[in-house]
């Protein structure tokens, strides 16, 4: 298959999964917050796996990964919050996500590689 | 679609009206799905393509599509919240598919791990200052464009 299909593929299955963990999660905030630190997790664990399987890192983590988590989502609820007076939730949301995200893909790692 | 719809109405008091009926609220369950499906899809390959056709790997190509997409969903968002000419549809197709599958978070933080501690913060810095700033030069569109010459 070629790397166009399998990332297509995984975009698929990965917009699909954001869109179920968005109809769990009534919050867009939460929500995205949610996908990103799943998916780092997860992109962090499989580059961990799959190092020798450009096809299966392609599919999943490119094509996946890639489309289950966002960051234009992130961006426009972080100014959102922002611009509605709420700055520290806007900073605190920010915060999270990278520090979460930074986190989640070194423990996604850590534990592929020790299991 | 609206073929489908229509045949239903017409045999809401026929013995059909029942299965039509249940048809009809199976599509408009899959609906949603083929749309967010579709845009997951076309975000993600064009993702990859606008990584693969980037100098320098794929730490541009993060930045340029994570820059990219908060401003087009920072207009997606804004247009549908004054003006409303976009559809439920056109924003889960464009904005849930298309434009959250174009960005992408997981990347950005696997590459920002990789790299040394000052190119790290370089590297959240311009994503981070690059993005938000998008995302409210799409609302300036939006505002300018909706109409022209008024300010707030």
């Amino acid at each position: 298959m070629n790397s166009v299909l399998l990332v297509g593929t995984g975009g698929v299955l990965g917009a699909l999964s954001r869109f179920a963990v968005g109809s769990l999660v009534a919050d867009g905030i939460r929500d995205t917050l949610a996908v990103n630190l799943l998916g780092s997790f997860a992109l962090g664990a499989l580059t961990a796996v799959l190092a020798a399987d450009a096809t299966l890192l392609t599919l999943f983590g490119t094509g996946f990964c890639g489309a289950f988590t966002t960051f234009s989502s992130f961006a426009v609820e972080t100014v959102e919050l922002f611009e509605t007076g709420a700055r520290r939730e806007a900073v605190a949301n920010a915060a999270a996500n990278l520090v979460g995200a930074l986190l989640a893909v070194g423990l996604g790692g850590w534990l592929a590689t020790a299991l | 679609m609206s073929e489908t719809e229509g045949r239903s109405s017409a045999d809401d008091e026929s013995g059909d009206g029942a299965t039509a009926t249940s048809r009809v609220r199976a599509l408009g369950r899959v609906k949603p799905l083929l749309l967010v499906a579709v845009g997951g899809f076309a975000g993600a390959t064009l993702r990859h393509a606008v990584a693969g056709a980037l100098p320098g790997g794929f730490l541009w190509g993060t930045l340029a599509v994570n820059v990219a997409g908060s401003f087009a969903l920072g207009v997606l968002l804004f247009e549908a919240k004054v003006a409303g000419r976009l559809g439920a549809e056109t924003r889960l197709v464009l904005g849930t598919g298309f434009l959250s599958s174009f960005t992408t978070y997981s990347t950005f933080a696997l590459q920002t791990a990789a790299l040394s501690p000052g190119w790290a913060v370089v590297n959240v810095g311009a994503n981070y200052a690059l993005g938000f700033l998008a995302a409210v030069a799409g609302r300036i569109a939006v505002r300018s464009l909706a109409a022209p010459g008024v300010t707030g």
